[in-house]
């Protein structure tokens, strides 16, 4: 076989031809990867080296292992088997190149090395049908937000060169060297099929020279390409789960808010890069599946332009906010994190979100109903505008008073919420859950007047100056009062408590959810049922309990307990579909079309499952934002939303109301 | 442009108010105090007329518990200046607390004259009259209430301002500066100031106090409050219960009996 | 003479304002009580024709002045300042309403007398005047007595009913001469009227009105079918109109439209006394609300707890099966 690097083409010898192709190739490609760097570095800083072993971990299981796009597990299969086909492919490109560029190095071509051939000839058959499917996948059964852009056209069209052109040498290589009898595995097969369409030995070759050449310039080309293209993801993805977020609370760090790319991090504006433009996390978004102007992918996107189109000029005013993304683009967010969920980059949307938002609220640009809320929030603690010493009037009705954390030791602490505090309908709830705990003998308590919003989605909203001052005092509340553990009934209050109060955890009060707790009791058999209940049911799990902490079990080691049969919706767990209250939404003016608002899309989906009586929600803003749904969707009456907390009293108490 | 805001810090209602021992005033145990509604207003408007025709606004109240707060906000806001009157306590006399306001708006030099000066039509303890015309008369200004639009001809001195009557009909009059106007509405809702700003504001920025003015009283008599007390509760509506149904049924009955429906 | 009772009579746009008739049935009382006259002073230009009604004072004070022609507060004040130093009485009753706003306070600076605003009732105790006075958004009352006479009193609406002040007799008019200027520093321009679009609701005899508790405009529609089922039209609260969810020529209340229908169901509406004032002498009132505290089941005649997006459409149904039913018979 002839030596593509030594050949002679009009009096060129082919390494020099190479070297020069590849030197123009390396150039485009690394000069471009520069100025992204460059411009990474005008950004913020962020630390993201710690936990090395951990990141590694991330890579291993979402690059190599591919695990988010098994999602969708046909095109979730396709990309792994074009993911390794790169992999070997690059592999082998790299060794052609280095091979081609030094031809007097005493090493073989990947070509005359029998099984690297096969390997690559096996995978690059699997490779074409995987890509074929890509193919079909994106311009007949186009999902939504994926397009069929030119990009995408042309990125496809080069990956199908590289494939073919590598497999066609390989025909022509077996072609010329065992002649047309020769059939030995796919190259064998390839080369009998030219043979049959009219390729002659004598020509092959020559034709392997070209296919050669045609794959090499490809993937130089490509390479080239790369840095322009969507598909600079290639590069960067690996890059992008290695600097993943490794905490809970996806908060951005501390700052003043972000519109012009020097007041992003540089993790942050990373984000553009890595972005394959799959359109999971638009998939995912109840925002934008309910028609409202938020696309997490746009707004990855318009980073991405911001990376790619912020000129050498430092004066240059290039801003996110107000040029390509609207107010309430951001507004609309819920924070539930399905986006980031799902994305197989890990991309961070939400920290972009709120980084945004801060810059609006600095800027006083905050939607209607926000105002109130906030001004409540700073002058009486709660959103509700009602006095802080209302906060234990629930306990009225309750026929025992629970004991006053402020003033004597308990186990527990009791950390309400203000919805269950001061929401009329959740007060029932309330009182529901303290009559059980005070059944089962557990010794728990509350602040009484003391309370104050946790400020979880104060910060959401990018009100981190409140979030300062509410955490400040309800810090010094919760250091004063005597208590080993913590538990709350809202997962928002949860989720910041756990990851945001420093000055509480440390580990030294351990914070669950009651359904945590309620299942250690029913375990333990502190709390014990009286009587299986005879429901059907479905469980919605909240984005903050679930998503943000990991915590799906508890909750239906409850319902089994309690006898429940409990049927899952096709969105459970991690695809659990937000109620559309959080980030702050439910303080603000409802935007997007009625009929089609998250909570009701989600009812909808609790209605549709056979035989089912109850939705079954363990946050006070799914009860809330739920019951409203039913009315508006009609469903009231055929189905119903309880908190599990009343579920367990009824188990409970029936041997209570026996006695 | 040159605008004074006149600020009144009133009892918060969202409070339980509790009548004191002796059965004539508040009781101040619980009791907390806010800046006037319409004065927040009055704020706004002076804030937009700012960012509209430029100049300065000043802030201007008596003291009182939390009136840090109130001033504070409205520097971070965006006002120039804030005042606050010494030994301010006014015990629920609007006049009183006119007088002395008129007293130290005319003590602290440079304050005055002012192009307009801003409050809020009225407040929810103005027993004995309400400050903007009371002010007026004392600053000798001319004075409209209830005002919800203003816009100012800055060349010939000139504001035309909309006022509301009943009905939803507005007057517009034109008024010449320098005046005073009891503003009902700002025509965009109160700005929000984020919680970090009116702590920066804190630090950077000073409130300056205007000594108690030395004078007498206006000499006008003095009112008596015999008693304060909860309005009594006399009537109450005829409660109905029920499933919606039931009830719509209820309330189509008592609406027949009427030949209503 | 001396030590009389006077109302300040509210003209506006050549009409006498309901609330006169309240204060003059007020003014009365206090001046039997005081054994003296009521006299009702009647201030602006070419309103002499108006004195007709004002039959229940004993005595008409026409002031008639050109000046007097534009609803400028000033002018007015400085309008009574002679005639009351003239005459001293002993009270000034003054409407409390948008149009009659600051005249009070203005007074009260000029002749160096008391001022006692948002006065719910005034009786005379011990031969002294005693108002009951509201405060706090109606949270408190007082009960306040000037130290001297003469005193204005500023009278909210609502005191007495009107018909109590009206009366078929003639009292006598006097026309006072008075000496006052127009304003050199405020210029009267022209009334604004709202748009009224297809419906006045002053006239409409069955309202809907909604308020805050609706929770969003979309929700107005539950409100409208009711309202359509009983023939009837829908109105609001003021934060309703502020928000935009229906035109400012269906606001109800002090700002807005007072309204006298034979139904009002208030929607979602807590009862804030200015919203009060606006409906309170309806012939049917139903309220609906989710917070069994709120102020508007005291001026209620029938009240429910419950959420208004369940009730009304129930109601809705309820109506047109009634109907239906009335249809077929």
């Amino acid at each position: 076989m002839p030596d593509p690097a030594i050949f002679n083409y009009l009096g060129v010898a082919g390494h020099s031809l190479l070297w020069l192709l590849t030197l123009v190739s390396f150039l485009v490609f690394g000069s471009r990867v520069a100025r992204h760097i460059r411009v990474l570095a005008r950004a913020r800083s962020e630390n993201r080296w710690d936990h090395i072993g951990k990141r590694i971990g991330l890579v291993v299981t979402n690059v190599l292992g591919q695990r988010r796009l098994f999602d969708e597990p046909l095109i979730g299969a396709a990309h792994f088997v074009i993911f390794w086909a790169f992999i070997f492919y690059a592999t082998t490109f790299f060794w052609s190149l280095f091979r081609g560029l030094v031809p007097r190095l005493a090493i073989p071509y990947p070509d005359d090395v029998a099984w690297v051939a096969a390997s690559v000839q096996l995978i690059g058959v699997l490779a074409v049908v995987a890509l074929c499917v890509a193919a079909v996948r994106r311009y007949f059964f186009t999902p939504v937000s994926l397009e069929r852009s030119w990009d995408a056209a042309i990125i496809l069209v080069l990956i199908a060169l590289v494939l073919l052109s590598s497999l066609a040498g390989a025909g022509f290589r077996a072609l010329a060297v065992a002649g047309s009898e020769s059939s030995s595995g796919i190259a064998g097969f390839l080369g009998a099929a030219f043979a049959y369409f009219g390729a002659s030995p004598a020509g092959a070759p020559m034709l392997y020279l070209w296919s050669w050449w045609i794959h090499m310039v490809t993937v130089l080309g490509f390479l080239a390409y790369l840095p322009y293209s969507k598909h600079l993801h290639l590069l960067a993805s690996p890059f992008s789960v290695f600097f993943a977020s490794l905490e809970n609370s996806k908060m951005p760090p501390a700052s003043e808010g972000a519109s012009c790319l020097e007041e992003f991090t540089w993790r942050e504006l990373f984000s553009g890069l890595a972005c394959a433009e799959c359109g999971r996390c638009d998939r995912a978004c109840p925002s934008f599946a309910c028609g409202d102007p938020l696309s997490p992918k746009q707004l990855i996107h318009h980073v991405k332009q911001l990376v790619l189109a912020t000129g050498s000029a430092s004066s240059d005013s290039r801003k996110l906010l107000g040029k390509t993304v609207q107010p309430e683009d951001i507004w609309a967010c819920t924070t539930c994190a399905a986006c980031m969920e799902r994305c197989p980059v890990f991309n961070e949307h939400i920290p972009l979100v709120i980084e945004m938002r801060r810059k609006l609220v600095s800027e006083g640009q905050v939607p209607p109903g926000l105002p109130e809320a906030l001004n409540n929030l700073a002058r009486y603690g709660n959103s509700f505008g009602q006095s802080e010493r209302k906060r234990a009037v629930w306990t009225q009705s309750l026929g025992f008073k629970p004991k006053d954390a402020r003033k004597e030791t308990v186990q527990w602490l009791w950390y309400l919420g203000e919805y269950a505090c001061y929401h009329p309908v959740l007060q029932g709830i309330t009182r529901s859950l303290a009559r059980t705990l005070s059944t089962a003998g557990v010794d728990y308590g509350i602040l009484y007047e003391a309370e104050r919003n946790s400020g979880n989605d104060v910060r959401r909203v990018g009100e981190e100056g409140l979030f300062q001052l509410l955490r400040q005092k309800n810090t010094s509340t919760l250091q004063q009062a005597h208590f080993d553990g913590l538990f709350t009934t809202d997962p928002h209050v949860y989720n910041t408590f756990k990851n945001e109060y420093p000055e509480l955890n440390h580990g030294r009060h351990p914070i669950r959810h009651y359904t945590e707790l309620l299942a250690s009791l029913l375990d333990r058999g502190e709390l014990k049922v009286a009587r299986k209940l005879p429901y059907r049911v479905t469980y919605h799990d909240p984005c903050y309990l679930g998503r943000y902490n990991g915590v799906y079990d508890a909750p239906r080691i409850v319902l089994q307990a309690l006898g429940v049969e409990l049927k899952e919706m096709p969105r459970s767990h991690g695809q659990s579909f937000c109620c559309g209250g959080g980030g702050g939404r439910i303080w603000m003016e409802e935007v997007g079309q009625a009929q089609s608002r998250p909570s009701e899309s989600r009812v909808r989906e609790a209605a549709s499952l056979d035989g089912v009586q109850y939705l079954v929600v363990t946050c006070p803003k799914d009860y809330v934002m739920f019951t409203d749904a039913l009315k508006t969707t009609g469903l009231e009456g055929k189905l119903f939303v309880k908190d599990i907390a009343e579920l367990v009293e009824e188990a409970v108490a029936a041997e209570a109301l026996a006695a | 442009m040159k605008i004074i805001v006149v600020l009144k810090m009133v009892p918060d209602v969202v409070e339980e108010l509790e009548v004191a021992a002796d059965g004539k005033a508040l009781d101040t145990e619980y009791l907390r105090l806010i800046a006037n509604e319409l004065d927040t207003q009055a704020l706004e408007e002076a804030l937009l007329l700012k960012e509209k025709y430029g100049g300065t606004v000043a802030v201007v109240a008596l003291d009182a518990p939390e009136v840090d707060d109130a001033l504070f906000t409205a520097l971070a806001k965006g006002a120039d200046q804030a005042f606050k009157v010494a030994d301010g306590d006014a015990a629920l006399s609007t006049r009183a607390g006119a007088y002395r306001l008129a007293q130290a708006l005319s003590s602290v030099p440079g304050l005055l004259p002012a192009d307009l000066i801003l409050t809020g039509a009225q407040a929810i303890d103005d027993l004995d009259g309400l400050t903007a015309p009371l002010l007026s008369h004392l600053l000798r200004l001319p004075q409209l209430g209830i005002v919800t639009q203003v816009s100012v001809d800055t060349a010939s001195g000139i504001a035309t301002v909309l006022r509301e009557f009943a009905g939803g009909v507005r007057g517009e009059y034109e008024i010449k500066l320098p005046a005073m106007l009891g503003i009902q509405a700002a025509e965009k809702p109160p700005r929000y100031v984020p919680v970090a700003k009116v702590l920066a504001a804190r630090k950077s920025k000073a409130i300056q106090s205007v000594p108690a003015p030395t004078m007498a009283d206006g000499g006008w008599p003095v009112l008596q409050i015999e008693q304060m007390a909860k309005p009594e509760v006399t009537e109450h509506a005829q409660m109905l219960q029920g499933t919606p149904e039931e009830i719509a049924n209820q309330l189509c009955e008592i609406l027949a009996a009427r030949g209503l429906v | 003479m001396a030590g009389n009772v006077w109302v300040i009579v509210e003209q506006w746009r050549g009409q006498i304002s309901e609330i006169t008739y309240e204060v003059l049935a007020l003014g009365k009382e206090l001046a039997t009580a005081l054994a003296c006259d009521l006299q009702a002073v009647l201030l602006g230009h070419e309103v002499k024709r108006l004195a007709g009604s004002l039959g229940k004072a004993d005595c008409v004070l026409c002031v008639d002045h050109p000046a007097l022609a534009t609803p400028v507060a000033e002018t007015f004040a400085r309008a009574l300042v002679p005639l009351c130093r003239a005459r001293t009485p002993e009270a000034i009753l003054m409407p409390l309403t948008n149009v009659s706003l600051g005249i009070a306070s203005l007074l009260a600076e000029e002749l160096g007398i008391s001022c006692v605003n948002f006065c719910r009732d005034v009786r005379v105790v011990d031969g002294r005047l005693q108002t009951r006075s509201v405060l706090y958004g109606g949270k408190m009352e007082a009960m306040v007595k000037p130290a001297q006479t003469p005193a204005i009193l500023g009278i909210l609406p609502g005191v007495r009913p009107p018909d109590d002040g009206r009366s078929e007799a003639a009292a006598p008019v006097e026309d006072v001469a008075v000496e006052v200027e127009m304003s050199s520093t405020i210029r009267w321009k022209c009334y604004i009227e709202p748009e009224i679009g297809d419906v006045d609701i002053s006239k409409q005899e069955l309202l809907v009105s909604v308020g805050r508790g609706l929770q969003s405009a979309d929700n107005v529609a539950v409100a409208t079918e009711v309202a359509e089922a009983l023939g009837g039209a829908v109105c609001g609260s003021r934060p309703v109109i502020d928000q935009g969810w229906l035109p400012l020529s269906r606001q109800v209340g002090k700002s807005g439209v007072v309204v006298k229908p034979k139904l009002y169901l208030a929607a979602g509406i807590s009862g804030a006394p200015e919203h009060v004032e606006g409906m309170k002498n309806s012939g049917l009132i139903i309220a609906i609300n989710t917070d069994e505290q709120a102020p508007i089941f005291h001026v209620a005649h029938y009240g429910v707890v419950a959420d208004v997006m369940e009730l009304l459409p129930a109601l809705t149904e309820a109506v047109h099966s009634r109907k239906e039913v009335k249809s077929h018979a």
